[in-house]
């Protein structure tokens, strides 16, 4: 595009829808960068441990499901311990029916009330799974070539 | 290459080149279409946690990529037609916004269906999932306010600027899974790495995507032809069209 040949008139429409798009653009960044707490779906793990999420309010906790934490209780309670791979762990409570890709190693959203205790009262689960696919065989080579690890993606 | 630009933009050399274009569009996205369904549906391989649901991805991001990027060719439409006033754009903008509406539509739905086996949920406010909300608001907007203004050229300028101030909410959609902590994965593919999944799954993956490229061209073409004749409808050129 050879902008110096353009007539005038259509150079200034040109930067003024340039400047439109810049001006709005800066309006949506600044509102979402305000609201930046709110469109983070769940709290990780790390911020409950610290302290930044609020006891008592409905809140959503994600985190990956610690492999060997799930202890099943009677009828469908059921507990686990989610964390971020590094240090933060938090314990989750559940009582009902648990999603298909729930499994441990995999990510999940869980949706309840942190307690005093430090211990999330879930009345929601959700799965997450993570961006990458593969064939069930590909995933069994993959599992035997390395039994001691887990199998299970590790991003959240 | 202006005069070029502008000998396009006129709408009778635009229906004579599209009108042969057009049987090579229709054959290729129906072929497109076919193969790719087929290869994806039945034969390429299940998920190793999602199993056959997974499978629904090859209908979910072919119409999820192409409701994006029909939006980026509307919105650059409505930019020509606001900078260059060629009636050609408005045309162009007016054709392309219900076909990305559908998609739009199309990617929701399949998510949503998507989301209830594999997540537990058919639908969470997450970032991307709002953002894609928001896209198909701007494309009914977009229908809106063009029946609900008077005379043409006033109706074209505003469904053009919002248009083109829309697309600020497309690095939204796409950076949303990295900015934001969400439900939705982030992307299997990106410039820079190899896709984190195998060939036999991109690859009908791919034929699905340049299926549906051919696709809404097709259809972008045959509803701006329609258009064309109605808007020039009292020009000698259609009259001599219809008449023979």
């Amino acid at each position: 595009m050879k902008f110096g040949k353009m007539k005038s008139h259509r150079r200034n429409r040109l930067l003024l829808v340039l400047l439109a798009i810049a001006g709005t653009g800066t309006a949506v960044g600044l509102v979402l960068m305000a609201l930046n707490k709110n469109i983070n779906l769940f709290y990780a793990p790390a911020e409950i441990v610290a302290g930044n999420a609020p006891v008592g309010e409905t809140i959503r906790a994600g985190g990956m499901v610690v492999n060997g934490s799930v202890k099943r209780g009677k009828d469908l309670d059921v507990s686990f311990v989610i964390s971020d791979l590094k240090s933060s762990e938090v314990t989750v409570r559940y009582s009902g029916i648990l999603p298909d890709l729930f499994r441990e190693g995999q990510g999940v959203i869980a949706r309840g009330v942190l307690r005093d205790d430090g211990v999330f009262v879930a009345d929601e689960v959700l799965a997450k799974h993570d961006e990458k696919y593969m064939p069930p065989e590909v995933a069994d080579v993959l599992a035997d070539a390395h039994k001691d690890k887990p199998q299970a993606g590790k991003t959240l | 290459m202006w005069n070029w630009f502008h000998r396009l933009g006129s709408p009778r050399t635009f229906f004579e080149i599209s009108g042969r274009l057009l049987p090579w569009f229709q054959a290729g996205s129906v072929l497109l279409l076919v193969v790719g369904a087929v290869w994806g549906l039945a034969f390429a391989p299940p998920d190793y946690q999602q199993g056959n649901s997974a499978r629904i991805m090859y209908v979910h991001v072919p119409s999820s990529i192409l409701a994006q990027s029909s939006y980026m060719m509307m919105a650059v439409a409505g930019a020509v037609h606001l900078i260059w006033r060629i009636k050609l754009a408005d045309v162009a903008l007016q054709c392309a916004a219900p076909i990305g509406a559908s998609l739009t539509f199309l990617a929701l739905v399949t998510g949503s269906i998507w989301g209830r086996p594999t997540w537990g949920t058919w639908w969470e406010w997450d970032a991307r999932m709002t953002s894609t909300l928001v896209l198909l608001f701007l494309f009914l907007g977009i229908i809106a306010l063009r029946s609900a203004m008077e005379g043409r050229e006033g109706a074209g300028r505003a469904t053009a600027v919002l248009a083109v101030v829309g697309v600020v909410n497309l690095p939204i959609i796409k950076y949303s899974v990295d900015w934001w902590n969400s439900l939705h994965q982030t992307s299997s593919f990106s410039f820079t790495e190899k896709p984190a999944m195998p060939a036999e799954m991109w690859l009908p993956l791919l034929v699905m995507v340049i299926a549906y490229y051919l696709f809404f061209f097709t259809a972008w073409m045959m509803r701006m032809r329609a258009e064309i004749l109605v808007r020039e409808r009292r020009t000698e050129w259609v009259k001599q069209l219809v008449s023979a």
